[in-house]
């Protein structure tokens, strides 16, 4: 829903100041959203000052020397801390990024900031509350979907078939597009967004798939699809070096391909 | 910031996002609005010739002008193409941005009534002008 305001219970008001590391030679400032859903208080921004020469040198590696070493009770997600799984995904420097895979030192001037992925729900601190991304993936239908029976051994592929899939099957969905798209903030009730889109193109793509038809059909909406305007935020905050806005301009591509 | 769902439905996640199913509608106006922007283009060259000539000249003068079957043809389908692209982009902006169904719906007729008032009251104008009435 378009809101150009925060909520009341959702503005920044002020944040601790924790104490610098005792004996640390060099530290870096760390400004983190901090945000506890059973203290009935707003967000604030904590600062922290990390010992960088105790520390490895992703974002990643500072929140969790943060929490080993400060505030235990810093909440974030992670998981193989080297951008496969996708679970470290937040807003790094006013871009979205994964923690793990974004250097602490290719954040120039001050300090490093912070938040969740931008205008998602807030579980706690740094977790967003993913339920209606996840749904939409799911409402792709992202598996193969065949009618011919299956064969013997695998569905076969020729090699110009399977490189039409480079650039969409290595989406790992860390949400990263669809959340720095104003449209998927404005309409993430109807909107798919980049990710969900760019799972739909790469199954309409798969040559094995026999409901290329069917999906075209279940997106060919003036909210699911159409609201994409290639504002291209999504292909500059993909960590991974994807093109959402091009997969979903390759759908539109086949929707007028198929009535003209 | 919010709490997670907080939505006043019990509905499943996968519910919500599929709602009313797709409509299958939007690329022809997708299409439509490609085709009026290239359109639009290409026409936008004869389109300040001709109102570069107009600079300066009475009403007999611009109705001289008109009176040419290229020039009024240009001027129509120019008319034509704009007041669509116009009407299908204002509704593209109403949509991402007005959330309200029955504030939406009202917003869209009056798009619809208003592009197409503009577009008819333009077409009488050149139609006028070329006829020298």
């Amino acid at each position: 829903m378009v809101e150009f305001a925060l909520p009341k219970n959702s503005k920044i008001t002020g944040g601790k100041v924790w104490p610098k590391p005792v004996g640390a030679t060099e530290t870096r400032e760390f400004r983190v959203y901090r945000w506890n859903p059973d203290d009935g208080k707003n967000p604030g921004i904590d600062t922290y000052h990390i010992d960088i020469n105790d520390c490895g040198p992703m974002v990643l590696d500072g929140l969790i020397w943060i929490k080993n070493h400060i505030d235990p009770t810093l909440t974030f997600r992670r998981s193989c801390r080297e951008g496969v799984c996708g679970s470290c995904a937040m807003n790094i420097d006013g871009q979205n990024t994964l923690a793990c895979t974004k250097s602490m030192h290719d954040v120039k001037d001050g300090a490093v900031k912070v938040n969740p992925l931008p205008h998602q729900p807030v579980v706690k601190d740094l977790v967003p509350d993913l339920t209606n991304f996840y749904a939409q993936y799911a409402s792709i239908e992202p598996w193969l979907k065949t009618t011919t029976p299956t064969p013997q051994r695998e569905w076969r592929q020729s090699h110009e078939d399977r490189e039409k899939l480079d650039g969409l099957y290595e989406c790992i969905l860390c949400a990263c597009c669809s959340t720095s798209c104003p449209s998927y903030w404005w309409n993430s009730d109807r909107f798919l967004g980049p990710a969900a889109l760019l799972q739909a193109t790469r199954w309409v793509k798969d040559s094995r798939d026999e409901a290329t038809g069917e999906r075209l059909d279940n997106l060919e909406d003036p909210f699911r699809l159409y609201r994409c305007h290639t504002i291209m935020n999504c292909a500059k905050a993909c960590p991974k070096g994807l093109n959402p806005s091009e997969a979903i301009a390759e759908l539109k591509l086949k929707m007028v391909e198929r009535q003209i | 910031m919010t709490a997670p769902n907080s939505s006043k439905t019990m509905r499943t996640p996968l519910a919500r996002v599929r709602s009313l199913g797709a409509s299958h509608s939007g690329t022809s106006d997708f299409w439509r609005q490609r085709v009026t922007a290239v359109a639009m283009t290409l026409l936008i060259v004869p389109v300040i010739v001709v109102v570069l000539m107009l600079i300066g000249s009475n009403q007999a003068g611009a109705k001289q002008i008109f009176s040419s079957l290229p020039i009024a043809i240009i001027m129509l389908l120019f008319i034509v193409a704009s007041a669509w692209h116009m009407k299908i982009g204002m509704q593209v902006v109403i949509e991402d941005y007005v959330h309200n169904e029955k504030i939406k719906l009202a917003s869209v007729m009056a798009n619809n009534f208003f592009c197409t008032a503009v577009a008819l009251a333009s077409i009488y104008a050149i139609l006028k002008m070329s006829s020298g009435v």
